[in-house]
């Protein structure tokens, strides 16, 4: 019984930082049509970004949270400037390879700077556990966990309940229509690449202290965030969501029941079942064609 | 003759032609073949920082037959499949007629079959899986000690630390599988139990289940075999789970003093198996090379933590110029045949080669020392037996 509780505690801490680095993918290639592979090279910038704010500049912990966030958002919004807005209208494999070129320029930027040698950021909370129920979770998690679930309403309340988010539906719903009924399109692709690439850093940014900082941190939180939108359906929030929650399950118990030597395969195997059963996600929107 | 015949001749010619100034150059090339890139990239790191301290020691007292020795390094970013790439561009492009490497045991069993294509001799400085000297590749050198050694060396301290039952959890490649194989066998052996093992992929950085499911076991021991970054993220979800159970790790990559400033007060009492003492220098068998090779380390700026990995390096090109002193030549067959008569004193012992593996295709395998030490009151220390 305690070990069912530790795994199900173990999981749902999991979940809610795979759920934030699938919304913000899901979000990009929902909204903007772009398979954007510098999702975990933003997830590791973010994590630096902390490193350097907290450890470098010796800034307060959570001074230094947000510091790391907007230089994602800043980064984003800029990778989208220089790189997505000039291949605006070029074939999806095009910024394909371009987001694949940005993506290694940055990971090899990481390794330039910083080395290979992995990086530590403090964790500010007590290094006693909490004990519930003969589970233990440290405080960093458990802050984690709820900055996380933060982080998702926040985007899930940006999205469905300000006017930002209503022309971001638009311009994902249709954006011809949506440029002539006054949508600055042009604005809203920065925003959207800017808000998706912010969710990657706040991921690297809170997990960064919780694991470690190095180079390649991002590569396997990226295959994970590619298996999270396609379980979830693409450009859904919510579907993100629960499929993030349903990975960290599946890896958990995999791992604690089945076969620890398998546990990444778990989640794939749950992928390979709901593209048979469903090819379109478990929470596929309705989308125009041609 | 006939046209094929022909053809073949002239391309054997052309190619010995080509060849020729290789071995005719001012330097004698060594290939280095580590990870400096993916998951063991600190490590990597570190053995080609000690290997470079070698190589200019080595220079600066002359070199080796009168000839300045030059490191090739190539990086093998911790994938078998790229370690196997870059053994072949070192032998064939940059003609190295001698190779150290690939860290990592899946990494140098990789590597392995193309040293039987080409016949060049390989130093192997880290890996630890028992294959790599029992599979009958007589190219393979090994200074390392394979996890059976170390199992064996480790055997007489087993009861008198008072281990009961043993849990493993390891990396899930040839090292961490070969490690927990080796050491179940001894520990029955030893009359101690074995429990379960469990193993994590290389890039895993949330081992939560693996723990989870060792702190409801009953053993009192935890074996863990891999790598200094994920030896970091263990103690520190161990701590983070409220797991107090006895920690030993095993394979010699640990970097004591990384795990201490990474993981602080998570590493506590943990137990490491070790195959240098850069904390006490006069132990070490070679006192004076063990104080030149740490000043000279420090020297150059590199972080005290890495010396235990990087003395690996350091000895590895150390063992390279002997055989190559020997061979009287910068040859690949020269030098194979040479490995067999080298007799120096390593940072951890004497370096000789033994004859291991099937008869007639033997590999040369050292027997370093094997040390056991723990981290108390954020040091480290011999574990007094």
């Amino acid at each position: 019984m305690d070990q069912l509780l530790q795994h199900l505690v173990n999981a749902l801490v999991l979940g809610g930082t795979y759920a934030l680095l699938g919304i913000g993918l899901t979000l990009i290639f929902g909204i903007m049509n772009v398979v954007n592979f510098t999702h975990g090279a933003l997830y590791t910038v973010g994590a630096y970004a902390m490193y350097i704010a907290a450890v470098g500049l010796g800034m307060n912990f959570f001074v230094a949270l947000p510091v790391a966030v907007v230089a994602g958002l800043a980064l984003g919004a800029l990778i989208e400037f220089t790189l997505l807005r000039p291949l605006r209208g070029a074939d999806i494999d095009t910024t394909m390879l371009v987001m694949i070129g940005a993506g290694i320029v940055l990971q090899s930027g990481a390794l330039w700077t910083f080395g290979g040698v992995a990086k530590a950021v403090p964790s500010p909370f007590p290094d006693a556990p909490l004990q519930i129920l003969g589970a233990s979770v440290s405080w960093l998690r458990i802050f984690v966990f709820l900055a996380a679930l933060t982080l998702i309403v926040s985007a899930y309340a940006l999205i469905n309940g300000t006017r930002l988010g209503r022309a971001m539906r638009a311009t994902f719903q249709d954006h011809d229509t949506a440029a002539l009924m006054g949508v600055n399109v042009s604005l809203i692709y920065t925003a959207t690449f800017a808000l998706g690439s912010s969710l990657a850093a706040a991921a690297g940014a809170l997990l960064g202290p919780v694991y470690v900082v190095f180079p390649q941190m991002g590569d396997l939180a990226a295959v994970k965030a590619f298996a999270i939108v396609i379980l979830g359906g693409l450009g859904s929030i919510t579907g993100a969501t629960i499929g993030g929650f349903a990975l960290a399950l599946a890896e958990e118990f995999g791992a604690g029941y089945v076969s620890s030597g398998y546990r990444d395969a778990m989640g794939f195997l749950i992928i390979i079942a709901v593209l048979l059963v469903k090819p379109t996600g478990l929470f596929a929107r309705a989308e125009r064609i041609g | 003759m006939s046209t094929t015949t022909r053809l073949a001749s002239l391309a054997a010619l052309t190619l010995a032609l080509m060849a020729g100034p290789a071995f005719a150059a001012d330097t004698i090339k060594i290939g280095v073949n580590e990870p400096l890139t993916g998951a063991f990239a600190a490590s990597g790191t570190y053995v080609v920082n000690g290997a470079k301290i070698a190589a200019d020691e080595i220079n600066a007292k002359g070199g080796v037959l009168g000839k300045k020795i030059e490191l090739v390094i190539e990086d093998n970013k911790s994938n078998p499949t790229e370690a196997a790439a870059v053994a072949e561009k070192l032998i064939t492009s940059d003609k190295t007629p001698v190779l150290m490497g690939a860290w990592g045991s899946s990494l140098t069993l990789a590597v392995m079959p193309k040293l039987e294509e080409y016949e060049v001799p390989m130093l192997v400085e880290t890996s630890s899986s028992g294959k790599i000297t029992t599979s009958g590749n007589p190219f393979v050198f090994r200074i390392s000690p394979p996890s059976a050694l170390e199992a064996a060396s480790f055997a007489p301290m087993v009861k008198k630390i008072g281990l009961k039952k043993v849990d493993f959890l390891v990396i899930n490649n040839d090292w961490g599988r070969g490690a927990a194989g080796d050491f179940s066998k001894m520990l029955k052996a030893e009359g101690v139990e074995v429990g379960l093992t469990e193993t994590m992929d290389q890039a895993a950085q949330d081992m939560s289940a693996q723990l989870s499911k060792l702190k409801s076991s009953d053993a009192d021991t935890i074996m863990m075999t891999t790598s200094v970054d994920q030896l970091t993220l263990l103690f520190k979800q161990m701590a983070a789970l409220g797991i107090k159970k006895r920690v030993i790790t095993t394979g010699g990559s640990q970097n004591p003093d990384q795990i201490i400033a990474q993981a602080g007060a998570a590493a506590e009492g943990t137990m490491h198996l070790t195959t240098f003492l850069p904390w006490a220098p006069e132990k070490t068998p070679d006192p004076a090379a063990t104080k030149y090779f740490l000043g000279e380390w420090k020297a150059r700026g590199h972080q005290f933590a890495g010396a235990t990995e990087s003395f690996r390096g350091y000895d590895g090109i150390r063992s390279i110029a002997a055989a190559i002193e020997k061979a009287g030549s910068a040859e690949p067959a020269a030098i194979t045949k040479a490995f067999w008569d080298v007799k120096m004193t390593g940072l951890n012992g004497p370096i000789a080669f033994a004859k291991s593996g099937p008869e007639g295709k033997e590999s040369g395998q050292s027997k370093p020392t094997v040390y056991l030490i723990k981290i108390a009151d954020g040091a480290v220390s011999e574990v007094a037996l």
